[in-house]
């Protein structure tokens, strides 16, 4: 298994780097960590005229809190996510899912922009982002847009980045403080994407939801919020009644895939059996330890 | 015709410099410039763990990577780590602790474990199972292997 031949471009700079890509016509790939281009690279399931390297285009790897949103470079690697104080601080629903992501080797040098550009609907930023309602930042030669995460996964692997364009960073909303979190993900084998994951957070007051997000991934052509479950949620107290209520609505909004892995109605099930004990340690962050 | 590139490279300490072709990926750059067959090509996708080496001070999957990447980086591959007359800590923890049977995912593990103990506490088992899950062994049942690291991270100063 070797790659097809293409051509290499090492990109000084993201003026570089969006030139030569939109110079490829659409031919070209950009290569950020490579762990998932490379892959497809070696099966020869990408067979593109020229590869784009960004790894070593300055000012796009970081992780700073302003007051209001978390920003993170899109060539901020996995491993530095995990290890990031302010992850820790601030998205902390983030921190926990990253433990879940592969292998270090792979941690080491897959990247956050690279994860959203490749769409797996089974993979973990993709849903976070969704999740937090994050803010993308893509550029490209007609300059910058800025699209909701939600309006950013198209279908399994597939983005509405244009073929000339590069994500560049991602703007998380910071959570309230006391904002409840989960995340609850099943694998086969430790660091395999999930079969099923779900992330929850919720701000309670007054001990009633004030606002619930519920992100579900490994359920679908895409990772998906399950909004009728979090409207069921607002302005309620937690009991098991609700608690089932919110979970049969979340099974019957998922069309999960039957692969060798797992037939549709087992992962149905475990989105189900996760989201009710993320919802129930989610709520519990958020009201029950501290009264 | 695809133009090659010229990339300087640190492999074990010594400074190289070889045209490449952009496609070959730094597995078998290692292994067919150099004769460093140490680093084992498993599945070629990044899935078994054998290729692992270190480039600047973070373990990679080597076959995962192009050797044009490598340009300008430090790259340790499992000869640099000890030699015959003096294994270095993990390899003596694998010898003392019988952590191999056929040796082929051994380069892969050992180059894992270099890293994992520089970044994880790696306190319980859980925890050192979960840091070698990325590595396929077909012999050991990781019983042994766990017990090396183990070893490794409960001696005082054993880090290389």
């Amino acid at each position: 298994m070797k790659p097809p031949a293409f051509d290499y471009i090492a990109a000084d700079n993201l003026e570089g780097a969006l030139s030569a890509l939109s110079a490829a016509g659409g031919d070209g790939k950009v290569l950020a960590g490579g762990q998932s281009l490379m892959p497809m690279l070696n099966f020869r399931l990408a067979r593109p005229s020229v590869l784009i390297d960004i790894n070593r285009v300055p000012g796009l790897a970081y992780v700073e809190a302003t007051g209001s949103t978390v920003k993170v470079g899109a060539l901020t690697r996995h491993h530095a996510l995990e290890m990031s104080p302010v992850i820790k601080t601030h998205l902390p629903v983030v921190a926990a899912a990253m433990q879940h992501v592969a292998h270090l080797a792979i941690r080491n040098r897959g990247t956050i922009g690279g994860s959203l550009s490749h769409a797996d609907p089974a993979a973990e930023l993709p849903m976070l982002t969704l999740l937090l309602d994050a803010r993308i930042g893509i550029h490209s030669p007609r300059g910058r847009r800025i699209t909701d995460a939600g309006d950013f996964f198209v279908t399994s692997l597939v983005t509405s980045l244009e073929e000339d364009e590069i994500v560049t960073d991602i703007e998380f909303p910071k959570p309230a403080r006391e904002s409840g979190w989960a995340f609850e993900e099943v694998a086969r084998r430790a660091g395999d994407f999930a079969l099923a994951a779900v992330g929850v957070t919720i701000d309670a007051r007054d001990r009633k939801c004030e606002q619930a997000r519920i992100g579900l991934m490994g359920v679908g052509e895409t990772p998906v919020r399950a909004h009728e479950a979090e409207a069921l949620l607002r302005g309620q107290r937690l009991s098991d009644t609700l608690l089932d209520e919110a979970v049969a609505s979340i099974r019957s909004a998922i069309e999960p895939n039957t692969d060798l892995h797992a037939s549709s109605d087992y992962r149905r099930h475990l989105a189900g059996v996760l989201a009710k004990k993320a919802i129930r340690d989610a709520w519990r962050r958020a009201d029950g330890d501290r009264q | 015709m695809i133009a090659h590139k010229t990339i300087r490279m640190t492999v074990n300490g010594t400074t190289y410099e070889r045209s490449v072709e952009p496609r070959l990926l730094l597995s078998d750059f290692l292994r067919h410039e150099f004769g460093l067959t140490g680093t084992h090509v498993g599945c070629e996708h990044g899935i078994c763990g054998a290729c692992t080496i270190v480039v600047n001070g973070d373990s990679v999957r080597s076959c995962l990577m192009l050797a044009v990447q490598a340009d300008g980086a430090a790259v340790e591959t499992v000869e640099g780590l000890g030699t015959l007359q003096k294994l270095n800590p993990v390899q003596a923890a694998f010898q003392d602790q019988h952590a191999l049977q056929c040796g082929f995912c051994t380069p892969g593990m050992l180059m894992t474990i270099t890293d994992l103990i520089k970044k994880y506490p790696l306190a319980s088992d859980a925890e050192i199972r979960e840091g070698l899950s990325g590595n396929l062994c077909r012999c050991t049942g990781y019983e042994h292997i766990v017990k090396a690291v183990r070893a490794l991270v409960r001696q005082p100063g054993s880090a290389p």
